[in-house]
């Protein structure tokens, strides 16, 4: 019988290694895997590079886990915000090496990964300096850039509803990064707010079929980022249960 | 007589230029205004790069739910016919040319029609690009949101950017507090400028050569608070 249901937070990460490229879901405060990110701090695994469309936000979740120094490197769009003064800091200090990717391209990079392509040419970024040193091709009389796909080692990502073969529902606008990420990454860890019978999620409703997914964990509450922020929380390493 | 549009002015000021049926993008910031203005007979429909077709207008307080943001992480509504889709769709739908007017900020736009809209190049400045450059090059007609001239007087329409480019040769029309100017092949053009202003003064902003002394109209909008 396929079960990827696992018991805890703990055990859902548990393989995760120094040294791995970490997807992580959401965008803003929408989608993130806040229990699975504050369950990989407790973890520990060093070295990290993470990927996020964004670089967090306060003292918690993704935040939290740039904070206990054990990220080398963030691949993303937009690391501002009104609060992202951890990852701010951390860049300015030196801390921290950053890789600034237009959202589309990191976005395309991620499905390119998952989906068996070797790279893809597109227009997003020629002309500016991100498209420095990378091959060109013209096509139609204009000029398009090379990308490489963005393979990962694992992907941390929040859906609504699993089931023990790993499909996924996601809820409103959190699905963003998930599907993606689910299927770039060769180990795929899910946070899922209700796991269901086999069955109960109709077949044409199941937005990640579960051949991407690994391992489920139920987070039945999950954590407001915003309202962690609002109350002070600094999440640090232990917290977890 | 009118010396400048307000900001809520000039997004009405865009609102006018968007037709039935198109499928819009609307930047972070200032952009967002422009939502406010289309006029009651017009079925438009919005798209965010979070992955929403559809995006309504901002909830009311008990309404709110921050799995429902928009691009700028802002709370937002859903219209009926509206639809959720994964990041690489929605960019797809932006790099694939499906999406009619996407509305955009700048630092800097030139003569060509370059865009400078995401870094000032700083060595303290954190670069953050977000979707601003798949939007340059996606949509098939850029319009720019701007005041015509820094807080500083520093002319925004420029011969050529000094800050790093977002798109080059991307920007349609800009839209802003005195101007509306549209990028042609042969240079900008302006379409209509503000009563208070001469076309000379018009000029002396600007630091790029600008066309349309003799056909441009005036630029006015309604009262809004």
């Amino acid at each position: 019988m396929i079960n990827k249901i696992v018991d805890t937070l703990q055990d859902a990460v548990s393989t995760i290694e120094d040294g791995a490229i970490v997807l992580i879901s959401g965008f803003g405060e929408s989608g993130n895997p806040t229990e699975l990110t504050h369950a990989l701090i407790d973890h520990g695994a060093r070295e990290l590079t993470l990927v996020n469309n964004n670089a967090g936000n306060g003292h918690v979740g993704l935040a939290a886990l740039l904070e206990s120094g054990n990220v080398r490197k963030m691949v993303c769009s937009f690391p501002r915000s009104t609060d992202s003064g951890v990852f701010d800091n951390l860049y300015r200090e030196g801390k921290i090496e950053l890789e600034v990717v237009p959202q589309g391209t990191l976005a395309e990079r991620i499905r390119a990964a998952g989906a068996g392509i070797g790279g893809f040419y597109t227009k997003t970024s020629i002309g500016t300096p991100l498209a420095d040193g990378k091959e060109r091709r013209t096509y139609n009389c204009e000029e398009y850039v090379l990308e490489e796909p963005l393979h990962a080692d694992f992907a941390l990502v929040k859906a609504e509803l699993a089931d023990r073969w790993g499909n996924l529902t996601y809820r409103l606008a959190a699905r963003n990064f998930g599907p993606i990420m689910c299927s770039a990454a060769r180990t795929t860890i899910v946070q899922a707010r209700q796991i269901v019978p086999l069955g109960d999620i109709p077949p044409e409703t199941v937005v990640t079929p579960g051949i991407y997914v690994d391992y489920i964990v139920e987070v039945t509450n999950p954590a407001s980022e915003r309202e962690m922020i609002e109350n002070g929380v600094h999440y640090v390493s232990g917290a977890a249960e | 007589m009118t010396k400048k549009l307000t900001r809520r002015q000039v997004a009405w000021r865009i609102a006018q230029d968007i037709e039935e049926g198109n499928y819009v993008n609307l930047g972070i910031g200032q952009p967002e205004l422009v939502a406010n203005f289309i006029p009651a007979d017009r079925e438009i429909v919005f798209h965010s790069e979070n992955g929403i077709l559809g995006m309504g207008p901002e909830p009311g307080p008990n309404e709110v739910d921050y799995d429902l943001i928009n691009a700028g992480k802002k709370p937002v509504t859903m219209l009926p016919g509206g639809s959720f889709f994964h990041h690489a769709d929605s960019f797809g739908m932006i790099r694939g040319n499906h999406l009619d007017i996407c509305v955009l900020g700048a630092f800097q736009v030139s003569e060509k029609g370059d865009l400078a809209n995401w870094s000032t190049g700083g060595p303290d400045a954190v670069p953050a690009v977000g979707g601003a450059m798949d939007l340059a090059v996606g949509a098939r007609l850029v319009f720019v949101m701007t005041d015509h001239n820094t807080k500083k007087g520093d002319a925004k329409i420029v011969r050529k950017c000094t800050y790093p480019l977002t798109g080059p040769g991307v920007v349609n029309t800009i839209y802003s507090d005195i101007a509306v100017i549209d990028v042609r092949p042969d240079g900008l053009f302006v379409r209509e400028k503000v009563p208070g202003i001469s076309f000379d003064e018009l000029q002396a902003r600007t630091e790029a050569q600008i066309g349309g002394r003799a056909s441009c109209r005036e630029l006015s909008a309604p009262e809004i608070k």
